[in-house]
């Protein structure tokens, strides 16, 4: 949409302006060209993916994303483990992060003195920066360690009889996976709802204070303010731990299993494809991988539609009627 | 450069509160007091030392050419100025005779409402909300109370019979002259003594900016108004008494009437007269 109008009020292709005007015409077409590639390298994306999973997808068909089976060696493959592993990973990775990562924004934004605000949001826009095989290996190191020696053992001490803290102190596990994740997603929050929140006009803020409001209520209106922001940034947080793969994969230990307790191993869909392409043999191998990953395309595809509908939805009704 | 101490004798006596000369008018209270008001940005001066007497139930309007502390002078009244950040007040300002900066900022506020220059209702709130996002803050009302204190405020603010279908729409449904009122409406709902309104018709047509001088003429019997505005003929026509502000200081303050039509300082005359500015 942001592409659209400046282009169709400053270049405006009606047939007499495009003859008038070679140069123009010739410029539009280009960066047409280039917008359209965009939309072929996700059809064509797409497109491979289905083409090469169809080995797969005649085998199993349906049933594939349903299937906790993941053997090789007698050629049977599902899905499930990963497709679990993965959603469960990242959602509570973001149930751990976002009430942080907003706390740190209304922080940097709201309350910190300048001198403080300024080396904080520096740090944290760094922590994005950091490659996540570095955080992989920070995991692998001191988190899991740490899990296994003191955080574990503690959980099942006390909270051992729910099934989501039952099992073995592995350290090594969804636990550490769902750790490094958050951490990772963190500075996304963060940094995004900070520049959303510290976007909110000046008057709104007046206005509020104005009214009376102490300064945790003028936070509100900004908050409210700036809602489909933050929304927009928690989806943004979501799709990076749907994906992320390498340090996911040095910490979540790898076993194809659906378990409810957050101490045992898992498996996600982008963690199998780096750790099992390389070796996979046979052909539906090959094509089942393929199709996980046309999975994750479509779950990531559509978490981003929904995260459109709902910054929409709650934008929608804040519009200056036209 | 300019006179600030207005004890001149050999100027007519017009029983005006001037500078440092105060004396009272027709037995008018006075609301607020400033007394060598100073206000900083950082190490910028912005007013060089203010002394003026609002009266109650009176309406003030503040002139003078931009950048001359006229806004900042009214953010002093409610404590937004120390908002900002470098801003910083010296001197004292009082409300019925108690020191503000004594008191803690939020209850002035509530004391002393504010209109801003652009209608700046709360987006992702309803009309009704708007009008009772101040008394929802400090839990000031009931929820059952709520509904008719946000009629009573919608009337003083002559929206009411504009919007009274149509409560649960959002405020920026409105159109900018009806957005501004319910700003008005959302601060006449905490029940404030003193209204400041910063150049609140400077966004509006002349239509709705008509509509807001009216309202503030009813406004004056329960309130004590305070006006910033570019617009001479919009001081004339709505106040009572007048502030002329140049370059952080007070040049003169007199009736309206007097201001208008036989300043005292020669500066005033040209500024009225448009002559700089």
């Amino acid at each position: 949409m942001r592409q659209e109008s400046p282009s169709s009020a400053l270049f405006p292709v009606g047939a007499r302006v495009r003859q008038r005007n070679l140069g123009d015409a010739v410029f539009y077409r280009v960066t047409q060209f280039f917008a359209f590639m965009i939309l072929a390298l996700v059809a064509v994306t797409a497109y491979e993916m289905y083409r090469t999973s169809s080995a797969s997808i005649d085998a199993f068909g349906f049933e594939f994303i349903v299937r906790s089976v993941w053997d090789p060696v007698r050629d049977e493959y599902g899905a499930l483990p990963f497709i679990f592993g993965t959603v469960v990973s990242s959602v509570l990775s973001l149930v751990l992060a976002l009430p942080l990562g907003l706390g740190v924004a209304i922080f940097l934004s709201e309350l910190a003195p300048a001198w403080l605000a300024r080396p904080i949001s520096f740090v944290v826009e760094l922590l994005a920066a950091i490659p996540s095989i570095v955080y992989g290996l920070w995991g692998f190191f001191i988190l899991v360690p740490w899990l296994r020696t003191s955080v574990e053992p503690l959980l099942i001490r006390q909270f051992g009889s729910f099934p989501f803290f039952s099992g073995a102190p592995y350290g090594i596990g969804m636990l550490a996976a769902v750790f490094i994740l958050a951490i990772m997603i963190l500075p996304i929050i963060s940094s995004i709802s900070r520049d959303v929140l510290t976007a909110v006009p000046i008057s709104q803020r007046e206005a509020a204070l104005a009214l009376g409001s102490t300064s945790w209520e003028a936070t509100r209106i900004a908050i409210s303010y700036s809602r489909s922001g933050i929304l927009g940034a928690t989806i943004l947080a979501l799709g990076r731990a749907l994906g992320e793969t390498m340090a996911v994969t040095m910490v979540i230990g790898n076993r194809p299993t659906i378990s409810a307790s957050l101490l045992e191993p898992g498996y996600t869909m982008a963690s199998v494809l780096a750790n099992e392409f390389t070796e996979a043999t046979s052909e539906l191998y090959i094509s089942a991988l393929i199709e996980i990953a046309l999975i994750l395309f479509v779950i990531t595809l559509v978490v981003n539609a929904i995260a459109r509908l709902l910054v929409w939805s709650v934008t929608r009704g804040s519009e200056v009627q036209q | 450069m300019i006179d600030s101490t207005l004890t001149d004798s050999s100027q007519p006596e017009s029983g005006v509160p001037s500078g440092v000369d105060r004396r009272s008018f027709e037995d008018r209270p006075t609301k607020v007091r400033a007394e060598n008001v100073k206000a900083y940005f950082g190490k910028t001066q912005a007013l060089k030392g203010i002394s003026l007497d609002i009266l109650s139930n009176q309406v003030t309007a503040i002139i003078g050419p931009s950048g001359c502390g006229k806004s900042t002078f009214l953010r002093s009244i409610n404590r937004m100025h120390e908002t900002v950040l470098g801003g910083r007040i010296e001197g004292k300002v009082t409300l019925d005779g108690q020191d503000i900066y004594k008191m803690d900022p939020v209850s002035v506020r509530r004391r002393v409402g504010m209109v801003f220059q652009k209608p700046n209702p709360f987006p992702t709130m309803s009309i009704f909300d708007n009008v009772a996002a101040g008394l929802t803050f400090n839990g000031l009302a009931k929820r059952s109370a709520l509904g008719e204190i946000v009629e009573r405020s919608l009337r003083q603010a002559a929206l009411w019979d504009e919007v009274k279908d149509v409560l649960d729409k959002n405020g920026m449904s409105l159109s900018g002259g009806q957005q501004q009122r319910l700003c008005i409406a959302r601060t006449l709902a905490i029940n404030p003594e003193v209204v400041l309104m910063d150049e609140p018709a400077s966004a509006l047509d002349p239509l709705a900016t008509a509509k807001i001088e009216e309202l503030i003429n009813e406004l004056k019997k329960e309130y004590t108004i305070v006006i910033v505005t570019h617009n001479m003929q919009q001081a004339a026509r709505v106040s009572d008494f007048t502030a002329f502000l140049y370059l952080g200081e007070l040049v003169e303050v007199d009736r309206t009437k007097e201001i208008f039509t036989n300043p005292r300082k020669k500066q005033t005359e040209d500024y009225i007269t448009g002559r700089f500015g």
